[in-house]
This record gives C-alpha cells, sequence and structure tokens, in this order.
C-alpha cells in the first residue's frame, strides 16, 4: 500500500513539471494551430540557461526569472527569424520547420554547453525527503510541483482576463475577423512563442534539479505529447490534467509493468495509454470540438 | 454633397491580387462625415474587395491598392497595415458573420474592445448592451451556438466597442429571417444617428440598402457604373429592372417576358 502511494505522489510531482511543458505546447497550438515539435529543445534550453545563470553565482530564483526573460527574448527571435515569413502557408510546413528547428536547437545546445551531463551545484533543494504520515516526498518534486500550479493559475488568470489573452484566443479562432479588430497576429505569435519558452524553461530548469542537465532533457518535449494530446490540443487545464495523468501512468507503468516486461515500459505506456484514448475521444478531454451550424 | 466634409474618399483606385488579378478599375468613392453611404452591386462587381482595400485587410490575400489614392480624414491610408487603419478607426464587419466561435459573446465584445484607450471597458460594454438588450441576456454563451441573428449582433456589437469613426458592413442582412434584417438595421440606423458613426454598406438587398442609405454607389466588374440619391436611383429603369425585379409599370416582372439578351444596361454603352 505505501508502494502504491509512493508511486502516486511521485506520479503527481513529476506529472506538474510535465503539466508545465505541455502549457507551452497548448500556448502555440492554441493561437497559431502550430504543433511546436521543437518543445523539447526550448525545455533543453531552459534547464541550460538556468544552469549557466546559477554557476555564475546568481540565486535560483533569480536565475529562473533570467530564464523568463531570455526565454522571451529567444521566444520572439525565433518567430521573428523562423516563422514569421510562414504566416499564411499551409500548417503542415510549419510543423516541418519547428522539427527543423529542433535539430538546430539541440545542435546550438551541444555546440554551446556541450553533451556532459552537468549538475545544479550547489543542490538547490536537498536531496532528504520530508514526510507527510507514511508519505516521503521528495522536496525537489514538491517545488515542482507548487511552482507548475502557480504558473498555470497565472496562465489561466491571464487567459480568462487580460485583454492580450483574449485576443490571442481570438487570433487562433478567427485570424482575419481578429485582425480586423486591430488584433495584430504577428503580435500574438510572437507572445505565444514568448509565453512558451517561458514554461519550457522553467520545466527544464525544475527537471535539470532532478536529474541533472544533459541532452535528454530534450527528450522529454515528446514524451509530453501524450499529455497533450490527452488533454485537448487547445485546453490550457486539459494540459494540466493531461500532464499529471501522464506523469502517474507512468509512475504506476514502471513501479508495477516494470517487472513483466522489462526495459523501457515506462517510456512507452503513455503513449501506448494515448493510442487507446484517443479512440474514443478524438479531441482529446477538452479539445476544442470544431462547431458546425447546421 | 459640397458642403459636406467627406470622412473617406477614395480616388480612383486599382486593385491587383497577386500582382496580376485586376480586380478594381477605377473606383471613387465618397462617404460624408456621419452619413450612410451603400455599395450595390451582383456577386464578384467587387465590393468585397474595396472594403478590404479601405480596411487594408486586403494584404492578407496578396492584394495591394496599385493606382488611386484612399484617404481618411484627409490622411492616406492604402499602404497603411491593417492594424494601423484599425487603430485610426475605420472597422470592417467582416461578411459571414464571423465570432469568434469558442468565445462567450461577452469575450468576443471585448476583443474588441483591445484598442480602446479611453473609458473603461464597461462603458463599452454597457453601450452596445443599450443597443442590443438581447446580447445582454446571451453575454455568457458561447459565440458559436448562439443564432445567426444573435451571431450577427455580436459581430457588429464588436465592432462598436471599438469606438470607431466608420464602420464598413459586408452583406449584414446574409442568411437572416427578415424580422431580424428589420431590428438589425433599425439599431444601425440609430448608431449612425445618436453615434455619429459613419456607414459604407454593402448590400445585396438592393431595396433595403436604399431605404436605409440616402446616397449609394452600383459597381459592376470592378467600375461604379452609377451613383445617384437612393430617391433617383430607385426611379431608375435600368435600377428597377436589374436588381428591383420590377417592370416599368412598377409590377412583378414575369421572368417568362425577360428578354435579357436582348435588352442592355444603358451604362454600358
Amino acid at each position: 500500500m505505501e508502494l502504491f502511494f509512493m508511486t502516486l505522489t511521485t506520479g503527481i510531482m513529476v506529472g506538474g513539471i510535465y503539466a508545465l511543458v505541455a502549457l507551452g505546447w497548448v500556448l502555440i497550438f492554441k493561437c497559431s494551430g502550430v504543433l511546436n515539435l521543437a518543445m523539447g529543445e526550448l525545455t533543453l534550453i531552459g534547464a541550460y540557461v538556468t544552469l549557466s545563470f546559477y554557476s555564475m553565482g546568481v540565486p535560483f530564483v533569480l536565475s529562473i526569472l533570467c530564464t523568463l526573460i531570455i526565454g522571451i527574448v529567444l521566444g520572439i527571435l525565433i518567430e521573428r527569424i523562423f516563422l514569421d515569413k510562414l504566416i499564411g502557408e499551409p500548417i503542415l510546413a510549419v510543423i516541418m520547420v519547428t522539427v527543423g528547428l529542433s535539430f538546430f536547437l539541440k545542435g546550438l545546445v551541444g555546440f554551446i554547453w556541450g553533451t556532459d551531463t552537468r549538475v545544479f551545484e550547489p543542490a538547490i533543494f536537498s536531496l532528504k525527503p520530508f514526510t507527510i504520515g507514511f508519505l516521503k516526498i521528495s522536496i525537489v518534486y514538491f517545488w515542482s510541483f507548487v511552482l507548475a500550479i502557480v504558473l498555470f493559475l497565472v496562465f489561466v488568470a491571464f487567459f480568462k482576463y487580460t485583454r492580450w489573452g483574449l485576443s490571442m484566443q481570438a487570433t487562433a479562432d478567427d485570424e482575419t475577423a481578429a485582425l480586423s479588430l486591430g488584433v495584430s497576429a504577428r503580435f500574438v505569435y510572437a507572445a505565444s512563442w514568448a509565453i512558451a519558452f517561458m514554461a519550457a524553461g522553467v520545466g527544464g530548469a525544475l527537471l535539470g534539479n532532478i536529474n541533472g542537465v544533459n541532452i535528454s532533457i530534450g527528450y522529454l518535449g515528446l514524451l509530453v505529447l501524450p499529455a497533450v494530446v490527452l488533454g485537448g490540443l487547445n485546453s490550457v487545464p486539459g494540459a494540466i490534467v493531461g500532464g499529471l495523468t501522464i506523469g502517474i501512468l507512468q509512475n504506476f507503468a514502471g513501479t508495477y509493468l516494470d517487472g513483466f516486461f522489462p526495459g523501457g515500459v515506462k517510456e512507452i505506456f503513455p503513449f501506448a495509454f494515448m493510442a487507446v484514448f484517443l479512440l474514443f475521444k478524438p479531441y482529446g478531454l477538452w479539445g476544442w470540438i470544431k462547431i458546425e451550424r447546421m | 454633397m459640397e458642403a459636406v466634409e467627406n470622412i473617406l474618399s477614395i480616388n480612383n483606385i486599382e486593385v491587383k491580387y497577386h500582382e496580376v488579378i485586376l480586380v478594381l478599375k477605377g473606383v471613387s468613392i465618397e462617404v460624408p462625415r456621419g452619413g450612410i453611404v451603400a455599395l450595390l452591386g451582383a456577386n464578384g462587381a467587387g465590393k468585397s474587395t474595396t472594403l478590404k482595400s479601405i480596411s487594408g485587410l486586403l494584404k492578407v490575400e496578396v492584394g495591394e491598392v496599385t493606382d488611386g489614392a484612399i484617404e481618411f480624414e484627409g490622411v492616406r491610408i492604402h499602404k497603411k497595415t491593417a492594424v494601423e487603419i484599425a487603430k485610426m478607426g475605420i472597422i470592417q464587419v467582416i461578411e459571414g458573420r464571423r465570432v469568434f466561435e469558442h468565445l462567450t459573446v461577452e469575450e468576443n465584445l471585448k476583443v474588441g474592445a483591445h484598442l480602446r484607450k479611453t473609458g473603461s471597458v464597461r462603458d463599452g460594454l454597457d453601450l452596445v448592451y443599450h443597443y442590443f438588450p438581447r446580447l445582454l441576456q446571451k453575454r455568457s454563451e458561447v459565440a458559436g451556438f448562439v443564432s445567426g441573428g444573435e451571431q450577427q449582433m455580436t459581430v457588429v456589437g464588436r465592432a462598436l466597442m471599438t469606438e470607431p469613426k466608420l464602420v464598413l458592413l459586408d452583406e449584414p442582412s446574409m442568411g437572416l429571417a427578415p424580422m431580424l434584417i428589420h431590428e438589425i438595421f433599425n439599431i444601425l440606423m440609430k448608431l449612425n444617428k445618436e453615434e455619429r458613426i459613419s456607414i459604407l454598406l454593402v448590400e445585396q438587398n438592393v431595396k433595403l440598402a436604399l431605404n436605409v442609405a440616402p446616397y449609394a454607389y452600383v459597381m459592376e466588374t470592378g467600375r461604379i457604373v452609377m451613383d445617384d440619391t437612393s430617391e433617383k436611383l430607385k426611379e431608375n429603369e435600368d435600377i428597377k429592372d436589374f436588381y428591383l425585379g420590377l417592370s416599368e409599370k412598377g409590377k412583378t416582372k414575369s421572368f417568362a417576358e425577360v428578354k435579357h439578351y436582348k435588352r442592355r444596361k444603358r451604362w454600358l454603352t
């Protein structure tokens, strides 16, 4: 029983980080209809940037803030350099560009930071877990989870109550109509990339705390795909629920199924679940169903 | 016409799509400040293109004003972007009731307040609900699911939220029941009178348009072929024949008598 709850809490906590990266993914899709396959690399860069600041002696919280700012700048740069010219082109072309972008960014990271695993030194969170009742919760996981929730609330509020949040959703719905009201699509795209980069960057920084930073963090981007699809590609709450679900499923698969199917069932299981789930709900949990009037 | 100041004057513009397809071949239109002007014509005459070249949305469709000039309050605007033009106070209500389907009615309106500088969003909403009380009831419903008439009200209300000086309306009557059309046009006329919003109206429903607008232009294949006061246009034989479906005696025309291949439009010479 203890093992069950341990697995569950770990799942939820890791899921929190997935949710954060999933948020970035959803944001870009929501605003521009582009499935950004370079999300993992954005996470990777976020992790390295935070690490670099931290190694220079900047306090962790401040490093995260710096990562946010660099995320905004890089997000806008990427949008302006690579994607701006593609506005109006078929969406598939844009998606392919993000694939190319992912290789480019991965190469860039290797070029700047090398391929060795690096760790946050001194460790930011103590590795000792704290205990609630019989549950042992690792402090790193706990704070990652809290941060994910806080960012989630900020994003929801942003979309629901701010002028820009609404305009971004409007652009996703009908770009031309939004333009006719003076909402600039270019600005919206740049903003969505900036925010996505922020979310992914923070996710990367948190993950880097847990396992150390190396190029494999980039693969997390792909692992988050089931989370995003599960929640519905353009639903912010969906990203959170999807992220948590995938985190939990993954950990349960690791704990209970690894004995039967040794080697990698933990990584595969979310994808298998996603495939089956989509058979029943093709739009994901809260994805936008196209409204058709008769 | 001379005594009134024009808020918008289009001077002999030529519009090309993809740099080769000539769509407008010399269109000149004037809209007096605080007035309503109708732009009539059959499908494909270039009415929507004219509106898009004013609002700047033409650029999205790889179109360009290649000749002539568009002046709004004395400023040349045909080289400006859609966002800049919207900021100046020209708002186009695109044809086909393009609501933001997944947002609620009120959120749709709030997007319209995007450019609003003076006054709070609340004031804008109050104003819209004052003119469209029906939207107040539907404010928290998802816009994709409200009725066609309410969607039309939403998009007009959304345009109103921007505090426009000139609204370009593209076929607001399309696909709506006669009662609703009546309601919407009454509101439009009220807006014109009370809020002093100038309107350039594109309509297929010629009878309705001539009743609402005191002055009208008739377009055909990218040209303005006729312009006059609505009173005179209503009496014009060609207009009666081609757009109002009336014969010379004012009776409904029988299609059996129509020999339209022989009957030439006078203006085509």
